[in-house]
Parts: structure tokens; C-alpha cells; sequence
């Protein structure tokens, strides 16, 4: 590449010119481990010449104390950024690295070819225009080239440039080259949704082909690296789909604006032209399209802008705002994959949040269809989903939202699992298509209603939700509180766990999944009880908070009272009234809550007792006069 | 579209993020050019609505005296709400980079008076104007970037951000910086100012100033607390800042750049990065992590 200092030495304003004009190209290194990619990295740094005599200068030095290449320049050592990674030696996190020449400004995602940081690759590829897949070619396609193939199809990648690297450590053969190219083409075509592949021998080490053309691969007539990236031609798909903007904040600076601001997704849109509002779809016609810079004719893809339409419907942040042509399509129930981003496994039954574009909900994770091992592609039944695990399911939300399917629109198709507790994004989620039957079932409407039940009680139905260590004293409580509320002419009835799995439950076991699915029936049990106008209590260990949030957000505020029995385990174990514990200590039960299975106290219950200070008696006293006051 | 329309829309999507779901959202301010340049997109952003959060600065009482004209200016002219906020314990202890050294100065009135500042006012997020090419840590930085109820940086737990979709929800005490310029280069942010025509400290041009050499580094005589040694006279040279803090730990170059084209000119040509004028750097390698991992910005 020719550097251009020339024409910034002699003429800086044409330089300056041919800048601006510049488009941008994003793409992504993957590969395993030692494959080359921060060295790759590196040395288009090197050869674009975006490094300082300073940083050059840091970067020999470090060649020679921490460097892998002798008294030669590490490139890798440019790009490893963390003081621990560089000890190990590894990158361990995305990274975005930067350079320009005279036709592109490049932003470079660096991600990590550990097993275990699969989730950083995907994030990696979200953003990419090109992914670049670097093969070791004294190792030709491995397991690991397959899965970063795999997720970068997935993701939505369709360039792929793949680098077959290290070839000087092979002489260059090109029997050997070409051996690797038709194995992974076989692969790619049978399991990958990718436009287009294109190969290209390499040594970053050395820089064969990198930049400029190497004579060590005179068989070799195709583009370097670096001629590929400045040449492809990233097609503006986005612009030429439908018309979408989501709406990211409504703008109201006085009584007589109201603007919608946002990015927008895909499309084009111009004055005048008609819109529909998601979900909902109301329908208006675009007034005027407002920047900074004065107002537009017509925006389009990749443009924040802010909109005023002609009526005045009400809009705000989560509605999408799109062409009636091409509506979106609304639901709260879709078929979806989910790649599971967290060391806690994914638990289908329990409740998430959902986000995408602007939208959020929440998410409640249905049965796995199957799991998709990348390594094989094969559909595997499947429980649950571990960290950096592939999987198909059904999602429900707890309201409509506008969607587009994920191969037809990233923004409105891709969607983020956030759990309630940590707010950790723990999964990475695409919407193939919407489940039919979310249009379906209406809910039936009842005449005689809850209140109305209530009232011929007079009382005010609740749960009262007992959690605790088994042992702790649920269920004594329990009993004692109920025989009292009878006594003062209450209708109760007792949810209590031993019994509730001899029969709804006798299904389930008690791993993490099925515990979260017992905690869930129980829930819509003790929701219909006080549907019916009773005062219900239940009493499970319930040790996840997420379940007890989830049955709390069944039923309105006031009719949720948690009871936290809050016993130590020391005395739980000493008194151990059902010897369980025992058996627990000696390894006969798997999966004990507060032994081998862990218990998450409430954060906030509404009552808190501690049994090591309160009677039993007391202790339903205290609950008594609580619900009743 | 070119390059820099793309980076400019990802800046705005990113700050009216933050202002649609933030509690108490601000803009950390240094006053150098990428606050100038964050400043501006904030404009744009909500335009025709005026910029809906206020501004800071954590003055150490070092910085040049150009720049405290030149913010107090800033904010008036744009009608921006201004907070200025200065250690009070280093200001007690007459914090003093020549008494007691570079990196005590910077602990005390940037990174500690940031934390205070933060915790006084309570700001959930609050934006900053750096870039991820400036420094080897800042590569692997989140757009979104979450510090403990301690301000620490945790840079092996960050979350996953995927597509242009950020999730900020932050747990009890936590609080998030964002960074809007994290895809723009040194380079970018010169062509942004050079043609949507922002305002920056005069300093960035050069000019006949007064200036003494220290250990290969020319410092602007500022004022008078600048202690001359014996064999010390101020020399008048043509001399600009490639970047701007505190004044005593800022090496300026000599240049005879006054104009933005010609500063961009000299900024492709020269041949030592930008960070190089500031003292701290130096110390060790990973000294930016560890700064960062402490509550630095």
C-alpha cells in the first residue's frame, strides 16, 4: 500500500477532501487459537503505518522481553491489550482496532478463539460487514473453524474471507492450500447461509498477501487482504428494505413540537410519505424530517433523524414507525434461537427480559425445541442451555411487540435475554417466525369475578408465600396460621410442597429446571385460589428469587405477602425433623437446598422471622396482623 | 453515507439512549476537542430540544487558564447547564503536581474528584469523550461501560454488547459510563471539527508562548505558581498542545500550525502518538488499566 503522506505533505486539503468521502467497513478476525489473528491484525496496523515511532519503539521492546518471534517484531503484542492477558499470552475479550487507507476507514472486531469466549465472537460478528476465518494450514479446518463459521452464518455475516494462514511453515504448497479450501467449502455449503467465500493464502507473520502480493505463491492470482476489503462491495441491503425506525425518544421541547428521534433501521422514507405505527397501527403520513442541519426531503438507512408525522397519535419510545406497504408484524410469541451467553445455564420456565431495538418485555423462556451442536450441526434434544450453547425455542411475551423475522431485518429481528436479577445480558436471541397461536387464544371472560368472590367471603384474598431452608419451620407456621384464620371465619387453603409433588408435580425432580417449573405451577395454582376469593399459603423452599418474582408478578402488588423463615442452616440441620439433611451430608440426595443446591435469600419479604427468637405461635400472630390490618 | 455521517448517527442513537433511559444522566466535560466534539453531537442529538442534561468539569485547579475561559464561554453561549467540580480535600491540602508529584495530582483532584463529584450528585450515567484508539485498554471497552459502587472497572466481566442494542440496566449503587466516540480515531475527530467547524481551546493552534524545557518536555508558563529553577528563563516559542490537561504535566510541541488543515497535516506526518504529551502514561505499561480499573475515566 502506498502510504499517502505525499499528497497530506503537499496538498492537505485534497487530502482532507478524499477523506471525507471515505465509507466504513467493519469486519471481524476469527479463528483458533494461535491461528494468527492478533498477528494478522497487527501486521495490517504495521503495513497501513497507523503506528507511532513511540509505539513502535514500546512494540520492539516488547517483542524482546514478552515476544514469541526472537529478535523479530511480535504483531501480536500490538493488539493483546490487558496487562493479564499478555502474561497468558491469550486475548480474551473483543477488542476494536482501527485503520484507514485511502478508500475505507476500517473498524476491526478482534475476538477471542477460546471455547469458552464463543459469546465474544458472536458479539464481535453483530456489528460485521466481512468476517475473516484464519486457518492454520498446518492444521487445515478444525473443529473450531467450523463453530466460528457457523456463528458468524448465523449471525448474519455473508462475506467470508477465508485466510489460509502460515503457509511459509508449510513451503507454500499449494496442494496443501487448495486441500483446505475444498474442505471448507465442502462444509460451508452444506451447512452455511453465506453470500460468498473467498480464499486467500497468507503469512501474516511475514506479511505474504497480506497487503501486496507475495512471490512465494506465484500459483496464487487472486487479491490480497487488503485488496479484498477495499474492493468488496458490502451491498446496502439495509437500504433497500422496508422502511423502519424505531422510536427512541419522543423530542418535546415546547407545546408545539413533538418529534420522534431515531436511528433509522432499514428503508427509506421522504415527506409526505404514509407510515404506520407499530404495534397498534395507526397510520399517518410523514410532515417533516428534522436535523440539526435544517430539514430533509427524505432520510434513509443508517440516519438519526427525528420525525413529525401530520396527526397526532400517540407514539412513544418501543413503537416502530414503518412503511404500511411492508408493515411489521406484531406478536408475543415467536419461534426463536437463542445462543446463551452466561455461565448460569439458561432455564426454560423462568422469566427474563426481553429487549429489542427500543422495546423491552418480559421474556419467558418456553420449552427447547433443540439444541444445535456447532461442532457437528447435529439437532440434540436438550434441557437446558449452557454457557455458549446454540438452541431453538418458543418465547413468549408479556405484551405484543413489532417484529420483523431476524433474516429479514437484524434490528427489529434481534433480541438481547437480560436476567432480572444480575441485568447481565445472558443471551443473544433471533426471531425466526411468530407462533400462530398467540392470535388464537383469547381469554375467556368471566361475569363472576374475583371480587366478586371475594366479597362473598368479605375478605381480601392473598398469597402468603412461606420460603426458607427445608426444616426451617414453613409448614408448622404454616399449619398454626391457618387453624387461626379459620378460627376467625376466614376460607383458607394450604399449598404445601411434599404434597403438591405426590400429585400435580410427582413429574418433576429436583434439578435447577425443575425446580423453577414446580415454583411455577405452584404460582398459577395459588393464582387461581385467589381468583376464587381465598386466602392461600403456600409453603415451598421456592430458594430462587426469580421464581418467588415471577409468582409475585402473577397477581397484583398488595395480594403477594412473602414470609421469609429465616432459620440458619446450622439450626436447620440440627433439628433436621425429617433426617434429611443427613442423607444430604452423606451425599444420598443430589441437588439439597442449602447443601449441595443453593438457597437465595429474599431481598425484600414483606415479613421476616427468625425462628431462633419467635414462637411458631408468635410468628402466625405476627403474620395475622399483618394481612389483616 | 460516508464514514464519518456513520460515526456521527452511531453517537446520536447512543446519547439519546442514555437520555431515554437514564435516571440522572451527565456529560463528563474536559474541554479538550472531544468534549468539544461530544458537545456538538449532543446538540444535534436533540435538537430542536435543548441538550437535556447538564455538563462537568473536575477542575484540578492545574489546568491551563485558556481552558477555563473557553469552558466558562462554551456554556454560556450554548445555554448549557455547567457544574464545576473541584476536589475539596486536595484543594484544603493545597494539591500541588511540583510538591507532590504527577500521579498523587492525578489521584486526588481527577480520580477521586470524579468519584465525589459522581456520588454527590448522584448521576447514573454520565458520558465520556473517550476513544477506543486512543490506548490498548480502551480497544476492549464497552460503549457502555458499568463501574462498581466503588467506581472500579471490572475490564473481565464486562457484558456482551450485540448489534446497536445496549442493555443498561445497572444493579443497586452501580453506575455507567458511556462513550459515544468510542469508534472514532484521533483522525475523525480533526476531519469532524475541521468541517462541521467546532470551537476548540486556542491552545490547539499554535503560537508564540512562554515556555521552559524539562526533561525533553516544553511547559507553558501559565502562571506564576510555575516555580523557575535558578537557570530557568521563559523562552518564547511557536508551540501548540495535541492534548490538554493540566498544565505542568502537559508537554507542549513546536509547531508552526495555526490553522485545522494544518494541524491535521502535522498530526499524520508526526511520528509519536497522542497520549505522549501527558506524563502519566509513562510510568508503566499497563498504567492506564490499572488507572481505569481504579475509577480513572
Amino acid at each position: 500500500m502506498v502510504h499517502v503522506s505525499e499528497l497530506i505533505s503537499t496538498d492537505i486539503d485534497s487530502y482532507l477532501k478524499s477523506h471525507e468521502e471515505k465509507s466504513l467497513l467493519r469486519f471481524i478476525t476469527c479463528g483458533s487459537v494461535d491461528d494468527g489473528k492478533s498477528t494478522l491484525i497487527g501486521r495490517m496496523l504495521y503495513e497501513s503505518q497507523m503506528l507511532f515511532d513511540d509505539q513502535l519503539s514500546a512494540l520492539k521492546n516488547d517483542s524482546k522481553k514478552l515476544g514469541t518471534q526472537g529478535d523479530g517484531i511480535d504483531f501480536a503484542l500490538l493488539v493483546d491489550g490487558l496487562a493479564a492477558e499478555r502474561e497468558q499470552g491469550i486475548t480474551i475479550d473483543v477488542a476494536y482496532r482501527f485503520f484507514s487507507t485511502e478508500k475505507r476507514k476500517y473498524i476491526v472486531a478482534d475476538t477471542p478463539g477460546h471455547e469458552e469466549y464463543t459469546r465474544n465472537m458472536a458479539t464481535g460478528a453483530s456489528t460485521a460487514d466481512v468476517a475473516i476465518i484464519l486457518i492454520d494450514a498446518k492444521q487445515g479446518v478444525l473443529t473450531q473453524t467450523r463453530r466460528h463459521s457457523f456463528i458468524v452464518s448465523m449471525v448474519g455475516v455473508k462475506k467470508v474471507l477465508l485466510a489460509v494462514n502460515k503457509l511459509d511453515l508449510v513451503d507454500y504448497s499449494e496442494e496443501i492450500y487448495r486441500q483446505i479450501v475444498s474442505d471448507y467449502s465442502d462444509f460451508a455449503e452444506n451447512a452455511l447461509d453465506i453470500e460468498s467465500i473467498t480464499a486467500v493464502p497468507i503469512s501474516a507473520l511475514l506479511g505474504d498477501n497480506v497487503v501486496d502480493k507475495s512471490e512465494n505463491t506465484p500459483w496464487y492470482n487472486g487479491e490480497t487482504i487488503m485488496q479484498y476489503l477495499e474492493n468488496i462491495e458490502v451491498q446496502n441491503q439495509r437500504k433497500q428494505a422496508s422502511f423502519r425506525m424505531p422510536v427512541q425518544w419522543v423530542n418535546r421541547p415546547n407545546p408545539n413540537f413533538r418529534g420522534f428521534s431515531g436511528l433509522i433501521a432499514s428503508g427509506e422514507t421522504k415527506i409526505g410519505d404514509k407510515v404506520r405505527v407499530h404495534p397498534g397501527g395507526k397510520e399517518s403520513t410523514i410532515e417533516s424530517i428534522v436535523t440539526w442541519e435544517g430539514e430533509l426531503q427524505q432520510a434513509s438507512a443508517g440516519q438519526s433523524v427525528t420525525i413529525t408525522l401530520n396527526d397526532k397519535i400517540d407514539v412513544s419510545r418501543g413503537d416502530v414507525i414503518a412503511t404500511p406497504t411492508d408493515p411489521c408484524g406484531e406478536s408475543d410469541q415467536f419461534q426463536s434461537r437463542i445462543l446463551w451467553m452466561s455461565a448460569d445455564a439458561m432455564i426454560p420456565g423462568r422469566q427474563y427480559i426481553f429487549k429489542s431495538n427500543t422495546q423491552s418485555a418480559t421474556l419467558t423462556l418456553g420449552k427447547l425445541k433443540h439444541r444445535i451442536e456447532v461442532n457437528t450441526l447435529d439437532h440434540l434434544p436438550a434441557k437446558t442451555l449452557e454457557l455458549n450453547e446454540i438452541g431453538v425455542c418458543n418465547i413468549s411475551l408479556d405484551k405484543r411487540i413489532a417484529y420483523d423475522s431476524y433474516g429479514d431485518n437484524q434490528t427489529l429481528g434481534g433480541f438481547i435475554v437480560i436476567d432480572r436479577l444480575t441485568n447481565n445480558t445472558v443471551g443473544m436471541g433471533l426471531i425466526d417466525f411468530a407462533l400462530r397461536r398467540s392470535e388464537n387464544i383469547h381469554w375467556q371472560k368471566m361475569d363472576v369475578s374475583k371480587e366478586s368472590r371475594a366479597e362473598q367471603k368479605s375478605q381480601t384474598p392473598k398469597i402468603i408465600w412461606f420460603t426458607g431452608l427445608s426444616g426451617s419451620g414453613k409448614s408448622s407456621i404454616a399449619n398454626i396460621l391457618e387453624k387461626k384464620l379459620q378460627a376467625l371465619g376466614k376460607h383458607t387453603i394450604t399449598l404445601d410442597g411434599d404434597n403438591m409433588r405426590h400429585g400435580l408435580n410427582r413429574d418433576l425432580g429436583f434439578t435447577a429446571a425443575d425446580r423453577v417449573e414446580n415454583i411455577r405451577r405452584v404460582g398459577e395454582v395459588a393464582k387461581l385460589m385467589i381468583n376464587s376469593g381465598l386466602i392461600c399459603i403456600t409453603s415451598f423452599i421456592s430458594p430462587f428469587e426469580s421464581e418467588r418474582k415471577m409468582a409475585r408478578s402473577l397477581v397484583s402488588e398488595d395480594e403477594f405477602v412473602e414470609i421469609f423463615i429465616d432459620t440458619p442452616l446450622s439450626v436447620c440441620e440440627e433439628r433436621d425433623v425429617k433426617g434429611l439433611y443427613a442423607k444430604a451430608r452423606s451425599g444420598k440426595i443430589p441437588n439439597f437446598t442449602g447443601i449441595s443446591s443453593p438457597y437465595e435469600p429474599p431481598e425484600k419479604p414483606e415479613i421476616r422471622i427468625d425462628t431462633t427468637k419467635l414462637s411458631a405461635e408468635a410468628a402466625a400472630n405476627q403474620i395475622i396482623e399483618f394481612i389483616l390490618e | 453515507m460516508s464514514h464519518l455521517d456513520a460515526l456521527e448517527a452511531e453517537a446520536i442513537h447512543i446519547m439519546r439512549e442514555v437520555v431515554a433511559e437514564a435516571e440522572n444522566p451527565v456529560m463528563l466535560y474536559s474541554v479538550g476537542k472531544d468534549s468539544s466534539v461530544m458537545l456538538h453531537l449532543a446538540r444535534k442529538a436533540f435538537h430542536p430540544g435543548k441538550i437535556p442534561f447538564p455538563i462537568m468539569h473536575i477542575d484540578t485547579m492545574w489546568k491551563f487558564s485558556e481552558m477555563i475561559d473557553f469552558r466558562d464561554k462554551t456554556a454560556e453561549d450554548l445555554g448549557v447547564d455547567l457544574i464545576v467540580h473541584i476536589n475539596p480535600e486536595g484543594k484544603k491540602m493545597g494539591m500541588n503536581p511540583f510538591i507532590h508529584g504527577s500521579s498523587k495530582h492525578t489521584d486526588v483532584m481527577k480520580t477521586d474528584g470524579l468519584k465525589q463529584a459522581l456520588d454527590i450528585h448522584q448521576f447514573d450515567v454520565a458520558f465520556g469523550g473517550a476513544r477506543r484508539d486512543e490506548e490498548k485498554s480502551r480497544a476492549k471497552e464497552r460503549i457502555f461501560s458499568f463501574r462498581t459502587s466503588k467506581h472500579r472497572w471490572d475490564p473481565k466481566n464486562q457484558r456482551p454488547e450485540l448489534w446497536n442494542l445496549y442493555n443498561s440496566r445497572k444493579n443497586k449503587g452501580e453506575s455507567i459510563r458511556v462513550f459515544p466516540l468510542s469508534n472514532w480515531t484521533e483522525l475523525d475527530i480533526w476531519q469532524y471539527i475541521h468541517l462541521e467547524k467546532i470551537p476548540i481551546v486556542p491552545l490547539y493552534f499554535s503560537k508564540e508562548r512562554p515556555v521552559v524545557e524539562r526533561e525533553g518536555s516544553l511547559i507553558l508558563v501559565d502562571d506564576e505558581r510555575l516555580p523557575l529553577k535558578e537557570d530557568e528563563r521563559p523562552m518564547m516559542k511557536s508551540v501548540r498542545f495535541r492534548t490538554l490537561g493540566c498544565y505542568p504535566l502537559t508537554g507542549a510541541v513546536e509547531s508552526e500550525a495555526d490553522t485545522l488543515p494544518e494541524i491535521i497535516q502535522e498530526m499524520l506526518l508526526t511520528t509519536t502518538s497522542e497520549r505522549q504529551g501527558r506524563t502519566i502514561d509513562h510510568d508503566t505499561n499497563a498504567s492506564m488499566e490499572k488507572k481505569k480499573q481504579e475509577g480513572y475515566f
